[in-house]
């Protein structure tokens, strides 16, 4: 892909979130750049990533992290597993710069994750820095604003 | 009749010297007296002053179960009032935060009042002559709590009016708070952002438990603490390529039995303690450019090093917070019913420090305490494992044996083991004095 359009964009969105509900974590890590952050803010409208508390703000080392521990043997809190079901909203194309190499889309999603009886179900918006590398569509950037990120939660323990 | 009623013989029973009964974690009569008398009996952390920098700034929070909201009054002194108007009930304020300007004014009735609680005005108060008004508890305005001290920008209050002074209850124990606070160049400590709010379904007390709990790290947390340091190795990177922040945090996590040993534990009266002694697991943190110059410049160089060289870990404040001195932050454990808890993590900033122990700080926030977090993950699965394994019959009483001395009393400060439980034996010899102080004997 040399130039993706609206369509690659939002297909890839839809993609990465089959992905994360299908369980196949190491594709899903592959759609990272090395340099990759994942965020997502305590605060509604939060500014500021590194002198307020976040819910996350990861690196690739760290997103890779969790995968890992996913796996893990003595991973107690995933034994059993967690399941996760993402139902989104067609993505908005904010920025499609091909000269720039930059794109950005935001996703209104709703997210349901499940272990035992439990069942949670969050609201929020997704936005995606997208670049190309070789070709293919990577995430540089992910931010995750929850609608009630402020509120006291259980257990989070899949990726939005 | 409930199964624990007001019953000083009952409730001291509850706790023996190396095991207490389940029913203090799952009863919720127990739980209730705990409301009653314990956190009404204690001195409880309320909130920061920099929360309320401003005349007329509030904020609403709970000592217990108890709805309160502290204020700064227009003699700039904290104020910590109950969060009930004296006319109906109605909470006067349940935004988390706020500037009330010179009053509070009821939302149902428009009864107002100073931001020290007193009575301002009712509307139409005619209708109140010559009904004894002046007699109720009502004209009294929003009832303050017992007692409040702000000791260093930390502010806590006793809801009983009459008991133990501050002083008395936390004696050299305030230590910790001082470390932290004497960390900062210009000895002042600043809230930074909102606290994460984690709830969890168990008992309060096995948080407070957890925070000198040397045991668990390198069992509960190897699957996040254990895999990071398993990663990093594996990681193709050049030679001598510096640890990330995040795996600074982590690793520590894995620490080995022999390191925790040997790191101590110190209790203080009235079931306060610390982790950390010697050494702890924030020792080793990468210097932070240009912060003891200006420790240095603030305090000279000795001073400063006195108050760098002490890195206690985990300081527990009976009865519901713990302060990590090294990292500026605070957790509360605030209690919820028997078998709830939230759990609110704050961070401060330390004025005229550099802004990289800001980051670290918020970067251990986010990496241990949030309902995001894998070690918070790790911890949580145990908690509430325990809350549902001690409904079981097989067994009623929970072990806190480890490195029990026979005889051993809490009423001097000591230095043990870092492994030893004693701390958690030091809290039930709290719980049981904070409980049972107020409690008469059993009706014969």
């Amino acid at each position: 892909m040399s130039a993706p359009s609206k369509d690659d964009l939002i297909d890839f969105i839809y993609e990465e979130a089959r992905m994360l509900d299908d369980g196949r974590f190491d594709e899903w890590l592959d759609l990272w750049t090395p340099d990759g952050i994942y965020w997502m803010p305590l605060e509604y409208n939060q500014q500021d990533e590194n002198l307020v508390t976040s819910l996350l703000h990861e690196d690739f080392f760290m997103i890779k992290l969790r995968v890992e521990r996913f796996k893990g043997e003595r991973t107690f809190s995933q034994k059993p597993k967690t399941r996760c079901h993402h139902v989104i909203q067609r993505p908005f194309v904010d920025r499609l710069d091909v000269d720039a190499g930059e794109f950005v889309t935001r996703t209104a999603f709703h997210y349901v994750e499940t272990r035992l009886d439990d069942q949670t179900l969050l609201a929020a918006n997704a936005r995606h820095d997208l670049v190309l590398v070789d070709g293919k569509l990577k995430i540089k950037r992910k931010r995750v604003d929850l609608l009630n990120s402020d509120a006291a939660f259980g257990n989070i323990q899949m990726f939005l | 009749m409930s199964r624990h009623a007001n019953d000083r013989s009952a409730i001291a029973a509850l706790v023996r010297p190396t095991e207490v009964h389940r029913d203090i974690y799952i009863d919720e009569d127990v739980f209730q007296l705990e409301m009653k008398h314990l956190f009404a009996n204690c001195w409880v952390f309320v909130g920061h002053d920099s929360q309320t920098p401003n005349k007329g700034d509030y904020f609403t929070t709970e000592i217990g179960t108890q709805p309160v909201i502290m204020v700064r009054h227009s003699d700039d002194e904290i104020y910590v009032l109950h969060n009930r108007c004296p006319h109906k009930g109605t909470k006067i304020a349940i935004d988390r935060a706020g500037n009330t300007g010179k009053f509070f004014r009821c939302p149902y009735h428009a009864w107002s009042f100073k931001t020290n609680g007193c009575l301002l005005a009712i509307p139409l108060r005619k209708g109140y002559k010559d009904t004894g008004l002046e007699e109720s508890e009502s004209v009294k305005g929003m009832a303050p709590v017992g007692a409040v001290k702000n000791y260093r920008g930390f502010v806590f209050a006793r809801l009983a009016p009459e008991g133990v002074s501050f002083e008395d209850f936390f004696g050299s124990s305030l230590s910790s708070i001082d470390n932290m606070v004497d960390r900062s160049p210009a000895g002042r400590l600043e809230v930074a952002g909102p606290p994460l709010r984690y709830m969890h379904r168990c008992n309060w007390k096995m948080l407070v438990e957890n925070q000198t709990d040397t045991c668990h790290p390198m069992v509960a947390h190897e699957s996040s603490a254990g895999t990071a340091i398993k990663l990093w190795e594996e990681m193709e990177k050049p030679e001598g390529t510096k640890k990330p922040m995040a795996m600074e945090v982590i690793a520590p996590f894995m620490s080995s039995y022999e390191f925790f040993e040997n790191m101590g534990i110190r209790t203080w009266p009235n079931g306060h303690g610390h982790t950390g002694v010697h050494h702890s697991i924030h020792s080793d943190y990468s210097a932070i450019p240009g912060y003891f110059e200006q420790m240095c410049e603030a305090y000279g160089e000795d001073r400063a090093r006195e108050i760098l060289g002490e890195n206690r870990h985990n300081t527990v404040y009976f009865p519901n917070i713990m302060i990590k001195g090294p990292i500026q932050q605070l957790r509360l454990f605030k209690p919820i019913s028997a078998n709830k808890t939230l759990v609110e993590s704050y961070i401060y900033r330390l004025v005229d420090a550099p802004d990289m122990l800001l980051q670290r700080t918020a970067m251990y926030n986010r990496l241990i305490n949030a309902p995001t977090s894998m070690v918070g993950h790790d911890d949580l699965e145990m908690y509430e494992r325990a809350q549902e394994g001690l409904h079981s019959d097989g067994l009623e009483w929970v072990n806190v044996q480890r490195l029990y001395q026979p005889g051993e009393s809490f009423e001097q400060e000591a230095i043990e083991n870092g492994t030893t439980e004693r701390q958690m034996r030091n809290q039930f010899d709290a719980w049981t004095k904070y409980m049972t102080m107020t409690m008469d004997e059993a009706a014969q």
